[in-house]
């Protein structure tokens, strides 16, 4: 056994012990950890954003370089601020709904070519022609499960009869792969526990 | 789709017994310009000389700035794509080898890269998207015009008025988490919608509702929200601003501190609808640890499965954005979800028809979908 002789080991190890202590109920040296970790990153996100957001988005743009068009963005910026000043709160409203608009305009047509009209192409197959029998199989399934999860989400009919049957394969498709993907979430987590226990059992204590 | 490029073949070949090869550079094509496409066949060792060092990739443009190296290119490489380039500039390519005494240019071509300003390979969601907004609007005009409308039931929202009524009957607040998504997140959208509602039956009942949120924006939009939902019942008393509060942008710090909240507080409902990520099984199973009835929604396949094991109820997918036309029943949100329904129909049928041109042997159509 070595002990770590670094102040900053030793702190990481206590505030992972913090940590875990939450497992047992919440105590003291929980708070402790989470005031810490709010606080902590709190003032880190901030002097990160003044820098990445303010400072390189709009200072040097607008200020260095001369771009006017960024002073557009900086209005619409200050405007947010207009919150802290309950008579003219209503200003606020006007970057939040460019912001919204602009953002769902700018994901919808990646959102149809990533999530709808690629799905569609890799669906549409010949699945009598895919080289090997597991091949066909699994293209099969992939269309079968496709088409009956699509139906559960069909939200305009009760699900009865033939629709009801078809939306329960769906919804069984769906559970196969939460199931699947539960468990390889978990593996991962797993692995990142392991991280943490080969810190304090390696780096802090020197048993490894 | 425009290319501005030609191929030159060059047969300057010398006593090395280097072979000449095919080479092209086109402009790429759907981007916003700046870049060329360099394509060869590839080249073997044995192809040029066994003598040959090496293979360079060298750049010349008008400018009258000097020839420069690009690259230094494998045997067996065949493709380069050139970046940072001026629109409308002709710029000249040559693949050369080195040999121990010599150089020899083995390919010589030109390319001027240019802009596109349409995406011509995206036609398919140019009429997606023509297709979704033109049943949007047809069915809006329809759901305002009175014409009565069916949705299914949805298990999950049934509970909300079970989960609310509980939290008044035991004296606790409600917490309602938004994710931790940014407001362009069309699952963040859809979840301050739901929020609208949520905090119009909290109001009704008169009970503390609590909304702790990672992203600043998202928290001015709740405010807003809640503010209105409870100037629209008739209780603008209730609002208590510092009740719709910032964490930090931190996902697990964030993930810490509801963690915390939930433990001290004691929601006796906790609603866990929008975007979540790793933090979404510590948020649910603390949740579920202190008693609390659990409604969560996501569109997060790989965060469903944690709620599904640890909420009492879970909206899936889509359920999460027919979720606040369900509890509202608004017209323009009602026109909205039959929109997406038949755009489904309509994908499905599309499906199906591929499918079954693709099996008769015609893959053009499913060729299409790109």
């Amino acid at each position: 056994m070595h002990l770590s002789p670094e102040p900053g080991v030793w702190l990481a190890a206590i505030l992972t012990l913090a940590g875990f202590s939450f497992l047992w109920k919440d105590n003291p040296m929980f708070k402790v950890m989470e005031h810490m970790l709010v606080g902590v990153s709190a003032g880190y996100y901030l002097v990160q954003y003044a820098y990445s957001a303010i400072f390189k988005k709009l200072y040097v743009p607008l200020v260095k370089q001369g771009n006017l068009l960024f002073a557009g963005c900086a209005v619409l910026g200050l405007m947010a601020f207009a919150r802290l000043f309950p008579k003219r709160s209503w200003l606020s409203r006007y970057p939040v709904a460019f912001y919204v608009a602009a953002g769902a305009g700018y994901s919808v047509p990646s959102t149809i070519q990533a999530r709808v009209i690629k799905q569609m192409q890799v669906t549409m197959i010949n699945v009598f022609d895919q080289g090997s029998l597991g091949a066909g199989v699994s293209s099969f399934l992939l269309f079968v499960g496709v088409i009956t999860v699509l139906l559960y989400f069909f939200f305009s009919a009760e699900h009865r009869g033939p629709l009801g049957a078809a939306s329960k394969i769906g919804i069984v498709t769906l559970m196969i792969g939460f199931g699947a993907s539960f468990g390889y979430t978990v593996m991962s987590r797993i692995t990142l526990l392991i991280g943490r226990f080969q810190f304090l059992l390696g780096d802090w204590l020197g048993f490894l | 789709m425009t290319y501005s490029a030609f191929s030159v073949f060059l047969s300057v070949l010398v006593a090395t017994g280097a072979a000449a090869i095919d080479f092209e550079v086109v402009d790429t094509p759907h981007d916003g310009g700046g870049s060329l496409t360099l394509r060869w066949e590839p080249v073997a060792r044995s192809a040029v000389a066994e003598s040959v060092i090496s293979l360079g990739l060298f750049r010349t443009d008008g400018s009258g700035e000097p020839r420069g190296k690009r690259a230094d290119l494998a045997f067996g490489d065949s493709t380069f794509f050139d970046e940072r380039l001026t629109n409308g500039q002709r710029y000249t390519y040559e693949i050369e080898a080195v040999f121990p005494s010599t150089i020899t240019v083995l390919a010589r071509a030109e390319g001027t890269p240019s802009l596109q300003w349409f995406r011509t390979d995206r036609i398919a969601v140019f009429f997606g998207v023509v297709l979704f907004t033109g049943l949007l609007l047809w069915f809006t005009y329809h759901a305002r015009s009175g014409r009565q409308m069916f949705i299914r039931r949805i298990a999950g929202l049934e509970a909300v008025d079970e989960a609310i009524g509980r939290a008044t009957e035991m004296g606790k607040p409600i917490m309602y988490i938004p994710g931790i998504s940014s407001m362009e997140d069309v699952a963040t959208i859809a979840s301050v919608q739901i929020l609208a509602q949520v905090a119009k039956k909290a109001g009704e009942y008169g009970t503390r509702l609590m909304v702790p949120n990672r992203d600043p924006i998202v928290m001015a939009v709740a405010q807003e929200i809640v503010k209105e939902s409870y100037n629209q019942i008739g209780r603008p008393d209730l609002y208590i601003q510092d009740d719709i509060y910032y964490v930090t942008y931190s996902q697990f710090g964030y993930a810490a501190a509801v963690s915390g909240i939930m433990l001290r507080e004691r929601p006796a409902a906790n609603f866990l609808l929008g975007m979540f990520y790793a933090e979404s099984l510590i948020l649910s199973e603390t949740g579920n640890t202190t008693g609390a009835i659990q409604i969560a929604g996501t569109d997060s396949d790989a965060q469903l499965p944690f709620f599904i094991t640890s909420c009492d109820y879970t909206l899936i997918g889509e359920e999460l954005y027919a979720a606040s036309v369900y509890l509202s029943r608004e017209p323009m949100l009602l026109g909205s979800l039959k929109a997406q329904d038949f755009a489904k129909a309509a994908v499905l049928a599309l499906i199906l028809i591929g499918t079954l041109l693709s099996i008769a042997g015609d893959t053009q159509f499913a060729g299409a979908f790109r």
